[in-house]
């Protein structure tokens, strides 16, 4: 059985013109130590689907879903406070800014052993302890003393290396990670990366990894999810998706990396993601898509699983169409 | 730290200079003449009058007059009030410990009940609790204080009878004022009821004094805590899982605190400068009732030491947030 199971997860926002679909029918799937990447534009409700899955969105969504276990309880049935004891232990999350992701107005220390203390039952000497070894875990030279500082005395680098030390407090099974890198220098990026990786094996906690940079997902995932405009679009391992992408704008988006540029200009994808009230009928892509025909504006289709492989598309591309 | 308390000392420099002037300035600029105002009804010869005055000092030029002033200053020296001739100095520090008295109860009891309600106003926001919360503390804000204060004499003082209506401690109680404070005097005097007669008569003028700063303090709080409950840090503490309490406050109001303090400070300042109305209503001995008597008897001494010495309580009290800032925000600390 999967660590995390969601069927059908859908989250609308009110806004003041009315209803607006985030995340639309989206099934997701992480086994225990599976490293699982979820790409796609912003706004295509990647980060979205996961602060659902952690119970994190503020009170004007609407969170729905036929199904969301993880380690065999249900989510969706749970009381605030239930939800509180699997939430910062089991399943944890570190986000994009790392500079404002912690509080400035107390030490790293003193926000370090309180994620332990709100889910273990330690001494004040132990959670100490504890917090020293977290730190040296995520590599934080002299971590004694760093303890005593404040956010704002260590660069960002560093500080997502505590909101990491943070997330593995409590051992958790399942480590979200959205955009853990967006807002660090490239050489940091490398390094985190290496350090989320080497967790992951070490301590058998499943990673989900929410970016829009194909290439850490390439470096790092195992298998990747495509979202767009709030539906997943396409489900591969990373091998298969980079080299034979099913969905028209998986294709397109590998196109347009700039390593796999051949000619002068670089390759992108015409248009924009669509928003709240320019949705197609059809395929939600079908307005950027190269191949789209009338099927694809009037039918929008479905998720179809076929062996190993999900798309959502009319007319997936076959391995000669991608090579083409 | 030391350093930051010597640089911010001697910024208040100047602005003891420009009060100083300004006080000196405004009293003489208010029509009417001292000397003739202590004469009374009965007026004076023309020959008694330019005496006084030169007895006084107020026959000379007004720089000459400003030097004598501001040099009397430097070595501690108010004056002597005109109309009870004693130093400005003794009057102010006997009349001082119940405006402060009366100043401190009324910022604890609107800084008690004010930043619990804006919390849960933020949280609540839009809903029931928030407006029912918000509005009325506009109402709070925007009653005449003379009015509020006088229905509450009626309701608790007349119609309950809970209340006395005015002075610091009923009359059957006497004993020497040791510290200034009533509460304090009451309470070493060991006279049975004392105390609590003491506390009686604080009530009410403390409600009163405290209704717009809690009004201010409420509507400060819950701003403050909305701009920061979306900030990603209190993602962040939700996300390991703390409680909702914990999350609000602990996490948000330490950051929300910073403006809450600005609102709380300034208030202190202008509840010590006097709390004029107030303290006529309820017949509260303070430093307001005392500047404004001052004013109309054009009590010149009074009036320039009695400001500067108010204006020294009021740059205390804010160099004491600016103190608080970086206890509460370290970041500010730093630069």
């Amino acid at each position: 059985m999967a660590l995390l199971d969601v069927n059908n997860l859908t989250v609308e926002f009110k806004t003041s013109q009315g209803q607006f679909r985030a995340v639309d029918s989206i099934d997701i799937s992480v086994d225990a130590n599976d490293v699982l990447a979820i790409v796609g534009e912003s706004g295509s409700g990647k980060s979205v689907s996961m602060l659902a899955v952690m119970g994190l969105l503020p009170w004007t969504a609407t969170v729905t879903a036929d199904q969301m276990l993880f380690n065999g309880i249900d989510l969706t049935t749970l009381t605030a406070k239930q939800r509180r004891n699997i939430v910062g232990k089991d399943m944890s999350m570190i986000f994009q800014e790392p500079m404002s992701s912690l509080n400035p107005c107390f030490t790293v220390g003193f926000q370090l052993r309180e994620a332990l203390k709100a889910h273990l039952p330690l001494s004040r000497s132990a959670r100490k302890i504890r917090a020293i070894e977290l730190l040296e875990m995520v590599g934080i030279p002299e971590p004694l003393k760093r303890l005593s500082a404040f956010p704002h005395q260590l660069s960002g680098g560093m500080n997502q290396r505590v909101m990491i030390a943070m997330a593995i407090a409590c051992k958790p099974k399942l480590l979200i990670a959205d955009e853990p890198t967006t807002a660090l220098d490239v050489t940091i990026q490398a390094q985190i990366l290496e350090l989320l990786l080497e967790l992951n094996q070490q301590h058998d906690m499943a990673l989900v990894l929410i970016t829009h940079d194909m290439g850490v997902v390439a470096e790092t995932a195992a298998r990747v999810s495509v979202q767009y405009a709030g539906q997943k679009v396409e489900e591969q391992s990373v091998e298969d998706l980079f080299a034979a992408p099913r969905h028209p704008y998986t294709h397109a988006l590998l196109a347009a990396l700039p390593e796999r540029a051949t000619g002068k200009l670089l390759p992108s994808i015409p248009g924009v993601v669509p928003g709240q009230f320019d949705r197609p009928t059809g395929c939600l892509f079908s307005p950027r898509c190269q191949f789209a025909d009338a099927r694809c504006l009037a039918d929008a289709p479905l998720a179809s699983p076929d062996d190993s492989t999900s798309v959502r598309c009319h007319y997936p591309l076959s391995n000669s169409a991608s090579v083409a | 730290m030391i350093q930051f308390v010597l640089k911010r000392l001697g910024t208040t420099i100047p602005t003891f200079i420009g009060v100083s002037i300004i006080t000196f300035l405004f009293i003489r600029l208010i029509p009417g003449d001292p000397i003739l105002l202590m004469a009374g009804e009965r007026g004076m010869s023309d020959e008694r009058h330019a005496k006084l005055l030169a007895q006084f000092g107020y026959d000379q030029p007004l720089w000459q007059q400003y030097w004598d002033y501001l040099s009397g200053m430097l070595r501690g020296d108010l004056g002597i009030s005109f109309r009870t001739k004693r130093p400005v100095w003794d009057e102010f520090f006997a009349l001082f410990p119940a405006t402060l008295e009366l100043s401190l109860c009324a910022i604890i009891f609107a800084v008690f009940i004010g930043i619990p309600s804006g919390i849960v106003a933020a949280i609540y926001r839009g809903k029931w609790p928030d407006q029912l919360l918000m509005s009325t503390a506009l109402i709070g804000y925007s009653m005449p204080i003379f009015w509020w204060a006088l229905l509450l004499i009626i309701f608790f003082s007349g119609t309950l009878g809970w209340t006395p209506v005015s002075g610091r401690i009923s009359l059957m109680y006497f004993f020497p004022s040791g510290t200034g404070f009533m509460l304090i005097d009451a309470w070493q005097s060991g006279q049975a009821g004392a105390f609590k007669s003491a506390v009686q008569h604080l009530i009410l003028p403390t409600v009163v004094l405290g209704t717009i700063p809690l009004a201010v303090i409420a509507r400060q709080t819950r701003s403050a805590m909305l701009e920061v409950l979306s900030e990603d840090y209190i993602r962040t503490a939700r996300a390991k899982g703390l409680s909702p309490f914990r999350i609000n406050g602990l996490h948000a109001l330490r950051n929300a605190l910073i403006p809450v303090v600005t609102v709380i400070g300034l208030s202190v300042g202008t509840l010590l400068a006097g709390a004029i109305l107030t303290e006529t209503i309820f017949s509260w001995p303070g430093i307001g009732k005392w500047m404004v008597e001052s004013i109309r008897a054009r009590d010149y001494p009074v009036v320039q030491g009695g400001l500067m010495l108010i204006a020294a309580m009021v740059m205390f009290v804010n160099l004491f947030v600016d103190l608080l800032y970086g206890l509460i925000n370290p970041k500010i600390r730093k630069s």
